[in-house]
């Protein structure tokens, strides 16, 4: 009887997984007790900060004083839902057709694709800035928008293809059969399968948007610039800082951190990349 | 133009009423020292009485540096006002970057020549062109404990100690099983950060960055005295992690109490004095940067200004807020509401010789004393091309001052041997400057 | 199957993101190649004058560059092998019966999701930090000597907070693999006797290669550009320890200003790219001939 588990050896399991799962999570704990303690308390010894000190609102506050949180939150929302959108109108007819009416530069195209994404961003700063300059972009949320659109249409593209492809031709065959044009097809047929991808791959590409910093930073100044200008400032230390650090960290990760917790289902579908088989 | 002159001016006239229709929003560029976060405080009250509105980037110093200078050299027009220093004004200002603030002289409320002249003359280009107001301006001198140099019975030096009793001094305070580091001084990389120190540590050894010639000395004895003297001091009384600790990282390590000297920015000892923001507000006191072979050059000259890049779209608005933030004004309200001894020092005669001023930071005039007696315009033992104590001022100095200064880090993580970084930093330092066509 | 109705609508809808990308990589990469052959430096304004291999000569023969290279690979080296190794055990271990499944990989996959800034700024300030650092603190409660995270270690805890950011992203993907392996194959691989080990190599691990290789190309395309990490701790220090090609090119052209010849360092990083992306692409492709 191999498959009868034992709650002795559940409850092993258990205890490894979730000492290593807490290790795993332990910095984002800490940073989380931090953010409600006085200055004075989150640089003690680890166990003072534990059980022998208050919890205090005081350092979200110090940080929403120093810079509005509510100004570079909507920022992030707005670029990194908005390029995931875009990026999807564009990937979604190309994967498409990638997926279902393959030629043989198919995969090269696909190759080429993944392939740009591994230039590196700092080679080609000063000309991106320099037309940003010229077409009145920077600082601008729609300069931004489009940056992060290209950045990740790559991934998106993949994805995509490796979840079409999932997709048995033959449904679509039938549907072809029984009169329907491309545009019913695609609209009737495909899309309802797709969803559970489109899905996972916004969720995906709305994390790494969110996460950029080195567009961001470069890019904006004040108007367009999302959280991770706003975490920016705190980089060098001023005095005691550690619980308004963690206070703004708290900030800047707490809306993606809780979307990925909320969808982790749907998102782990669309990492797998079509790796299952 | 005229017409916003105008404009300008009538908001500037009828004040809050017609704030409304005029208002205009600046972008500041910023870096979060203690006197900046005061601004950022206080400047609201500007914004109420003008209705205009200010965003502020506040960035760290090395980032700050990088996005201001990125921006300005491609007229990229992101910021109305920017943080610089003595190094960069005069070099953005004769390449025709920074707006001109000639015409504050004709401001009799402003009164210009209450600004230290010494100050005036690092923020103006060689024609005398004003291109930035100083926020605070600075020297070097050494912070010491009175409580641990008494328990310890080390004897202040009268006048100025060499780096030799120096180390002396800190090698007896050294305690660190109680907590207190003999010592504390810049480790991380950046030529504004540990070359801040190096610079004139390596001045008073007598050495200097260029000989007439414009050839880098990296590889002279002076500069292997200087930095073998350097690594040995830090290392054995310094504090862990010293490498990585720049100016604010041992600001925060002196005011919580950790260290017993400290050859920094006067500048800091406003925030180091306040018992407000310090443990050792009571306890700590001064004496000059020390010297070696010579006492030329060994305390630097630094400036924390605000400039207006010519690449604004707001100028009018950035200099009345210029003009406020550097007015006899400000200053008044920030020693009314945040202590006279917290008011930026080292910028206008006017407040150093405050009675008010006197009474909460008596120490102020030795500030005053000692930037007066930096002489940027000659620096070191032997004659050298260039200005500047703790930097060079040319272009180029920016990426060789940050080699180097990596190299010295780097010697002091015990990375490599003093030699090997000076090696390093003498072949990088020839390279670029035969790459700028100042070596032939 | 496809008439030629649809495969000229199929080239319409590919072409939108293919122009796209073309005019994103395009663009910048002529001015990039264009710039690289000009005496260009932001700090100097006034002429550009043409430079031809000048630039590309100073940035190979720049101290620090063979430094960067060796960087550039023990990094993306490290964390590979540690988030394939460490995703493959995290994997195994959570694929098992367990109580709280749920909230078990909630935390664990929880550093994903934070935004690479934040976690260089916690990991150095919150648990490098030798003084006021969790570690620290825990040493010297010990009695022992704080590590010196940054100075004395510094690519490897470069590599530590890289990968604790990545480890998840590997386990969730081989996590969706092994989930996938057929149960029956495996029992009956258990009554014929084989052992753990031998289940693992012969059947586990071989089902994992397609997810191992998703892994290692998507990690790859991000871990060489590596920057905000580095920038946020160490500055790429001490001396060039930590300096990768990315951290490079941002020294001279942004900290230098020299953009003739961080365009130089960039025409390099392309080059590089290439070479692992051909690499990868060959070693990927036969993998996503599905």
């Amino acid at each position: 009887m191999a498959r009868a588990v034992s709650t002795k050896q559940k409850s092993i399991n258990t205890a490894i997984a979730g000492t290593l799962g807490f290790l795993m999570f332990f910095p984002i704990l800490w940073i989380l007790i931090l953010s409600f303690k006085t200055e004075e308390d989150a640089i003690r010894a680890p166990l003072e900060v534990l059980f022998s000190s208050g919890w205090t609102l005081d350092s979200f506050g110090a940080v929403q004083a120093r810079s509005d949180y509510f100004k570079h939150f909507s920022n992030s929302v707005i670029i990194s839902v908005g390029s995931t959108v875009l990026g999807l109108l564009i990937a979604i007819p190309a994967a498409w057709s990638m997926a279902f009416v393959p030629s043989r530069h198919t995969k090269n195209i696909l190759m080429w694709m993944l392939s740009t994404k591994m230039l590196p961003p700092v080679g080609v700063l000063v000309p991106i800035y320099l037309i940003f300059r010229d077409t009145g972009l920077l600082d601008s949320r729609t300069g931004l928008t489009i940056v992060l659109t290209l950045m990740n249409l790559p991934i998106i593209v993949w994805m995509l293809y490796t979840y079409f492809k999932e997709i048995p031709g033959e449904i679509l065959e039938a549907a072809r059969m029984d009169g329907a044009s491309l545009r019913e097809e695609v609209l009737y047929v495909l899309t309802p399968m797709a969803i559970p991808g489109m899905a996972s791959t916004m969720l995906l590409n709305i994390i790494l948007a969110w996460n950029e910093a080195f567009w961001t930073l470069n890019l904006t100044a004040a108007k367009a610039a999302p959280l991770t200008a706003f975490i920016a400032s705190y980089s060098s230390p001023e005095g005691l800082f550690y619980a308004k650090l963690s206070a703004a960290s708290i900030m800047a990760i707490a809306p993606i951190l809780i979307m990925g917790w909320f969808s982790q289902k749907q998102l782990v579908r669309g990492l797998t990349f079509g790796a299952v088989k | 133009m005229n017409l916003r002159k105008t404009f300008a001016s009538a908001t500037a006239m009828s004040l809050i009423m017609s704030a409304g229709a005029f208002a205009e929003e600046i972008t500041i560029a910023t870096v979060n020292n203690a006197d900046m976060i005061v601004m950022q405080e206080l400047a609201p009250q500007w914004e109420e009485a003008t209705g205009n509105t200010i965003n502020w980037v506040v960035l760290e110093e090395n980032v700050l540096r990088q996005r201001t200078t990125q921006d300005i050299s491609t007229n990229g027009g992101s910021f109305d006002i920017m943080f610089i220093g003595a190094y960069e004004t005069p070099i953005w200002g004769a390449n025709g970057w920074l707006e001109p603030l000639n015409d504050f002289g004709d401001d009799a409320d402003y009164d210009l020549n209450d600004i230290f002249q010494l100050v005036r003359n690092g923020l103006s280009d060689s024609e005398g062109n004003l291109y930035a107001l100083p926020l605070y301006s600075e020297t070097s001198f050494t912070y010491y404990r009175t409580d641990v140099f008494e328990d310890k019975g080390i004897a202040v030096p009268e006048g100025q100690p060499t780096y030799e009793e120096f180390a002396a001094m800190a090698a007896a305070a050294h305690d660190p099983e109680n907590g207190i580091f003999g010592t504390c001084q810049r480790g991380k990389a950046g030529w504004g950060e540990n070359m801040a120190f190096v610079g004139p540590l390596v001045n008073a050894f007598g050495g200097r960055w260029f000989d007439m010639d414009w050839q880098p000395q990296l590889d002279s004895e002076e500069w292997n005295n200087a930095i073998t003297y350097y690594v040995d001091l830090v290392s054995n009384y310094g504090p862990p992690g010293a490498s990585l600790n720049g100016h604010n990282e041992n600001r925060a390590l002196f005011k919580d109490g950790k260290c017993a000297t400290w050859v920094d920015a006067t500048s800091a000892a406003t925030d180091v004095k306040n018992p407000d923001t310090s443990t050792v507000a009571d306890v700590t006191d001064f004496f000059k940067a020390p010297k070696q072979v010579t006492d030329k050059g060994t305390g630097w000259f630094w400036s924390w200004a605000l400039a207006i890049p010519a690449s604004s779209q707001s100028k009018d608005t950035a200099k009345d807020f210029l003009k406020w933030a550097t007015s006899k004004e400000y200053f008044e309200l920030v020693g009314e509401t945040k202590g006279w001894v917290a008011v930026p020092s080292g910028t206008r005669q006017s407040v150093e010789a405050d009675p008010r001023r006197l009474e909460a930071a008596p120490f102020a005039s030795t500030i005053v004393d000692a930037i007066l007696s930096v002489d940027p315009a000659d620096p070191t033992l032997e004659p050298v091309p260039y200005t500047g104590v703790q930097f060079v001022a040319i272009p180029e100095f920016q990426g060789i001052g940050n080699y180097v200064g990596q190299q010295i880090s780097a010697a002091l993580a015990g990375q490599q041997s003093v030699e090997e970084a000076l090696a390093n930093s003498q072949t990088f330092a020839v390279r670029e400057m035969t790459k700028a066509g100042y070596i032939k | 199957m496809s008439t030629k109705a649809s495969r000229s609508a199929a080239r319409l809808m590919i072409s939108p993101a293919v122009v796209l990308l073309l005019m994103w990589m395009i663009v910048p990469l002529v001015m990039t190649v264009y710039f690289s052959f000009l005496r260009y430096n932001l700090l100097s304004p006034g002429a550009t004058p043409w430079a031809g291999w000048e630039n590309y000569y100073w940035f190979i023969t720049d101290p620090s560059f063979n430094d960067a290279i060796w960087n550039t690979l023990a990094l993306v080296g490290g964390i590979l092998v540690i988030t394939v190794v460490g995703g493959i055990g995290f994997a195994l271990l959570l694929d098992r019966p367990m109580f709280g499944t749920g909230v078990i990989r909630i935390m664990v996959i929880a550093p994903f999701f934070v935004m690479p800034t934040v976690s260089a700024l916690v990991w150095k300030n919150m648990f490098f930090n030798p003084v006021n650092g969790i570690f620290g603190n825990i040493a010297t409660s010990l009695g022992l000597q704080p590590i010196d995270f940054f100075a004395e270690i510094p690519l490897l805890s470069i590599i530590f907070i890289v990968s604790w950011m990545w480890l998840p992203f590997a386990t969730l993907i081989l996590l969706t693999a092994l989930q996938s392996l057929d149960q029956e194959q495996l029992e009956a691989a258990e009554m014929d006797g084989a052992s753990w080990s031998s289940r693992f190599w012969y059947i586990m691990l071989p089902h994992l290669a397609r997810a191992i290789t998703v892994v290692i190309l998507i990690q790859t395309i991000f871990l060489l550009s590596v920057f905000a990490e580095i920038l946020v701790t160490t500055n790429g220090g001490p001396g060039t320890a930590t300096t990768n090609l990315t951290y490079l090119i941002y020294v001279s052209s942004l900290l230098q200003f020299d953009v003739g010849m961080g365009s130089a360092g960039g025409v390099f990083a392309i080059i590089l790219a290439n070479i692992v992306a051909i690499f990868l692409m060959r070693m990927i492709g036969k993998n996503l001939d599905a």
